[in-house]
């Protein structure tokens, strides 16, 4: 139960993947007054633009290097230097993450070297920081360029000095793609809640979020982690690092400073959040505080409410795999049967389950012939799901049929309480509980009265009653 | 492709961009460039065809963040949906087995969805590398034998603009007449005449709303370039008596060729309101030099805007004087500045960024002088124009639509991804609606409204 299962084929259907340039650009969304810079040609960056406008319902920051014919064949040094002066001059950009494409790495080039060239022609931009980041769409997927950004940012921005350890309220949270700005606004709050001050790198949740500022147009982010992180990155109790996929850089960032680092896979479901909170007690030197208990009991409320209708489900789950992995604990806590988890890549082994690296169409695949009862997903898997008739609960990326699921709280004690409601309701919705009506042959019929008692058994069909109650029997 | 063949699709005699003031075609920024690449312009111009299999060659970046990108509608098949790559690997560019992979691929799909034919895109790391996919073509050509059609338009030839004319090119030279249309029911009372639609890509069912017009007159379309189109039915677009050019400049090319090749005529018009609605009808009755569709048509007009102005008489008393700022690219410039005319609305600025000569001369003639052109697509310059100009509502793109929204301005979407279908004469009430539904609700005061107990950012 614990492979990684490559299957080998020439067509991929329904891709689930996105590239790492897409992850990359989504660190860098987290981080403040800052842009993407992606070297290659103009149409990575345009897709880009439109899949997180779609999925955020948010202006995004984003420019090209616009690698032409010429550049393409010649060399594209030139593009990525008059790229970064225009965007030095005229973005304002304090932060700018340089993020290769597959085309520019393809052609070789050498983000370093040009960086070097760039600092040497334009002195008077020295101010500006700028992050060379290698992420080509052959390699990895989504989750994985994400890391890579946030792995670049540490490697360059944290210098190495020692642990203050001093008490201090400080805690540095690295969160994975999978977490969504309502995700980190929860972690926020149950960090809050212990008297804990969270420097989160980056910050979905204050960029992303989905809020109405104030202020005129910017072109760049508007909010996400400052600079100031990096210079601060010491003075924390610990490091909280939440997804595997994040884990080179947490070590990165205990290597250049050494402190404790609490190391998460997901913070989907009950284990893994009274994990947390026993840490966070332990962290912090306070019971904890009322709040979080009130919210613990209602996610055991929840539980034992929601345990009639997903006992038993069988779920299908298609995501990045830090999701995946989180999702399926939370089902499996719940008696909820992971009959198939699809990731679009995954590098490392030992996740708990076996994981399929595929694309959607696999995920149907596997699906019809596990008769699964609940798919799990992004919004290309809406038409799946009618196909099928089963119903979807949305997470991952992109979703762009439904409204502030973008932001929909997944983990911790309340996320898992109305995740588990949003299943079962879900379930409640798509099935008709019940046995179907059977009317005996050897039974006369009054045909006058046939067509009244039809529709109210009907009714009484469809309609969900307390489990257990005489109408199943 | 070769650089000389990317100059000769760029100088496009029939398009206006080659006077002195040259508008597109520029050389791109870098640092400041928005816009899609070829290979985006190539797939937005041909994925509409919705029983062939796209197949787009190359690592994940360029059909992971793009496929299914809705918009354009098919009554049918929905091949057009499917995201289909060969999603290369480095191990497999490093080892050089992209071409093995293409063919196989082309394989899979073939044997699974039965397509009428196979479309293959290249993208930018796959021509950088040079694979060879004419070969590639040729041979699945020969082994599964259903047309296997290259579209080269890798992202880095140039701009989406560039990729449009690619597509149209591929389509002319290898798929145009290579099939005749399959026979019709002939109507006793009227002739059946066959035209062309290039440039409609049934946005939201947008051609849904024209079809039934010319249904009712006798016109039918062989081909629509290529929303809800059939590849059998872009084989036989050599037969159409007229092509009509929908609001886009970027398939010029297509309709040049066929006027060349098989002495179609073609005109450029509109479907957005009513007196361009009527306009593309009668040019395009005229053009078939047949009068008595021309008269069928002039009663049609007559009826369907009699009926129209009924209909938009209530929309006018909530829109009349509202003023619009457009931002869209080319031909809609001015298509849409009519249509909103048509409601009672004044446009006070338009985008040029993508319009020819004529696009701004036909602004002007329907505008007047003190037209404000809005040459570059800044959202700084934007805003500030909508609050010079005193404009209360912003039409434009999808991706311009946070910028307006962040700024507390009614918006309403008129790009590929929309929703709303606003085509014909059914379309222009649907307008009215969405442009009310934005521009007099009740939360601009609301979002508007300072609170003491609030301190701006
Ligand atoms: S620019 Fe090139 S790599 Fe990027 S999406 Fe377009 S074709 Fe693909």
């Amino acid at each position: 139960m614990n492979r990684v299962i490559r299957k080998r084929k020439a067509l991929t259907v329904r891709p689930l993947k996105s590239s790492q340039t897409v992850g990359a650009v989504l660190a860098i969304q987290g981080m403040a007054n800052a842009m993407p810079l992606l070297h290659g040609s103009q149409g990575c960056s345009a897709f880009t633009k439109v899949f997180f406008v779609r999925h955020f319902r948010e202006p995004i920051a984003m420019q090209t290097t616009a690698m032409d014919q010429t550049s393409t064949i010649m060399g594209a040094d030139d593009n990525l230097v008059e790229a970064l002066a225009t965007l030095s001059a005229k973005s304002g950009a304090s932060l700018i993450g340089v993020i290769a494409t597959g085309l520019a790495a393809t052609q070789g080039c050498d983000l370093p070297r040009v960086l070097h060239r760039f600092r040497q022609e334009y002195p008077q931009w020295a101010d500006r920081t700028i992050i060379p980041i290698m992420a080509p769409d052959f390699v990895g997927s989504q989750e994985s360029g994400f890391a890579l950004a946030v792995l670049a940012m540490v490697e360059h921005l944290v210098t190495p000095r020692p642990w203050t350890a001093i008490p201090t309220p400080r805690i540095n949270v690295l969160a994975s793609s999978a977490l969504t700005p309502g995700d980190l606004e929860a972690l926020q709050e149950l960090l809050a809640a212990f008297g804990l001050q969270p420097a989160f790198l980056p910050d979905l949740s204050d960029s992303l979020d989905g809020h109405l500022a104030e202020g005129d147009y910017r072109p760049t982010t508007t909010g996400g982690t400052p600079l100031s992180f990096f210079a601060q990155v010491h003075q924390a109790c610990a490091t909280l690092v939440i997804g595997r996929s994040l884990f080179p850089a947490a070590e990165a960032l205990q290597r250049r400073c050494p402190m404790p680092v609490l190391r998460f896979e997901h913070l989907m479901g009950l284990d893994a959040t009274d994990t947390l909170v026993t840490e966070l007690c332990r962290l912090s030197g306070v019971p904890a505080p009322a709040q979080v208990v009130r919210w613990r009991r209602q996610m055991l409320d929840a539980m034992l409410d929601t345990h009639f209708y997903l006992g038993q489900q069988r779920v299908a789950i298609a995501g990045e795999p830090d999701l995946v992995v989180g999702l399926h604990q939370l089902c499996a806590e719940m008696g909820v049967n992971t009959v198939a988890a699809v990731v679009p890549d995954c590098a490392s082994t030992n996740h708990g389950l076996d994981l399929t690296v595929g694309d959607l169409d696999d995920l149907e695949t596997l699906a019809v012939r596990e008769k699964a009862t609940l798919l799990v997903g992004n919004s290309h898997l809406a038409e799946t799901a009618q196909r099928l008739h089963l119903p979807l609960l949305c997470a991952g990326m992109p979703i762009f049929d439904r409204l502030g699921d973008f932001r929909r709280t997944r983990i911790g004690y309340r996320g898992g309480r109305d995740t588990l409601f949003e299943m079962a309701n879900q379930l409640l919705a798509s099935h008709a509980h019940g046995v179907a009506p059977y009317r005996s042959r050897l039974r006369p019929v009054n045909a006058s009265l046939e067509s009244v008692h039809h529709e109210q058994h009907m009714a009484k069909a469809a309609h969900p009653s307390w489990p257990g109650s005489a109408s199943h029997g | 492709m070769q650089n000389s063949e990317v100059a000769r699709l760029l100088d496009e005699p029939a398009c206006q961009h080659n006077t002195p003031e040259k508008v597109t075609c520029a050389k791109l920024k870098p640092g400041a460039t928005a816009g899609g690449c070829s290979f985006d312009g190539a797939q937005i111009t041909l994925f509409p065809i919705s029983d062939v299999a796209h197949i787009v060659h190359g690592p994940i970046g360029c059909a992971g963040s793009s496929w299914d990108g809705r918009g354009s509608l098919s009554s049918g098949p929905e091949l057009h949906r499917l995201g289909l790559t060969t999603d290369l690997s480095e191990q497999e560019i490093i080892m050089g087995r992209g071409e093995k992979k293409l063919l196989f691929a082309i394989k899979t799909a073939v044997e699974r969805w039965r397509p009428a034919a196979v479309f293959v895109y290249q993208t930018c790391v796959t021509a950088l590398i040079g694979d060879d996919l004419e070969a590639v073509c040729r041979t699945a050509q020969t082994a599964f034998g259903l047309p296997v059609i290259l579209v080269d338009a890798a992202g880095f030839y140039g701009t989406k603009n560039l990729g449009n004319r690619i597509a149209g090119e591929t389509l002319v030279q290898q798929v145009v007449g290579t099939r005749e249309p399959d026979p019709v029911l002939p109507r006793p009372e009227m002739r059946i005449h066959a035209v062309n639609l290039v440039g409609e890509f049934n946005i939201a069912g947008e051609f849904w709303q024209i079809a039934p017009l010319l249904d009712e007159l006798g016109i039918r379309v062989l081909c629509t370039l290529a929303g809800d189109a059939r590849f059998h039915e872009v084989q036989t677009m050599h037969r159409a008596e007229v092509t009509m050019l929908v609001c886009s400049k970027a398939l010029v090319n297509v309709a040049r060729q066929l006027e060349e090749k098989y002495a179609i005529p073609w005109f450029e018009g509109s479907f957005y309101g009513m007196r361009d609605t009527s306009e593309a009808l009668r040019r395009m009755a005229q053009l078939t030099g047949d009068p008595d569709l021309q008269q069928r048509t002039e009663a049609l007009v007559a009826r369907e805007e009699a009926l129209l102005e009924q209909k938009l008489a209530p929309w006018r008393t909530l829109l009349q004087g509202k003023r619009a700022l457009l931002y869209t690219g080319g031909v809609k410039s001015w298509s849409v500045v009519s249509a909103l005319q048509d409601l009672g609305m004044t446009v006070v600025a338009t985008g040029v960024k993508k319009s020819t000569q004529q696009d701004r001369e036909r602004i002007v003639e329907l505008m007047g002088e003190e037209t404000v052109f809005i040459e570059e697509g800044n959202p700084r310059l934007m805003l500030d124009l909508f609050r010079q100009q005193r404009a209360d509502v912003f039409i434009a793109g999808g991706r311009n639509m946070f910028t307006a929204l962040k700024a507390r301005l009614p918006f309403l979407d008129i790009n590929q991804e929309r929703e709303q279908a606003y085509a014909g004469y059914a379309g222009l009430p649907e307008l009215a609606r969405q442009l009310d539904i934005t521009l007099n609700s009740p939360i601009w005061e609301r979002v508007r409204r300072p609170v003491s107990w609030m301190t701006p950012a």
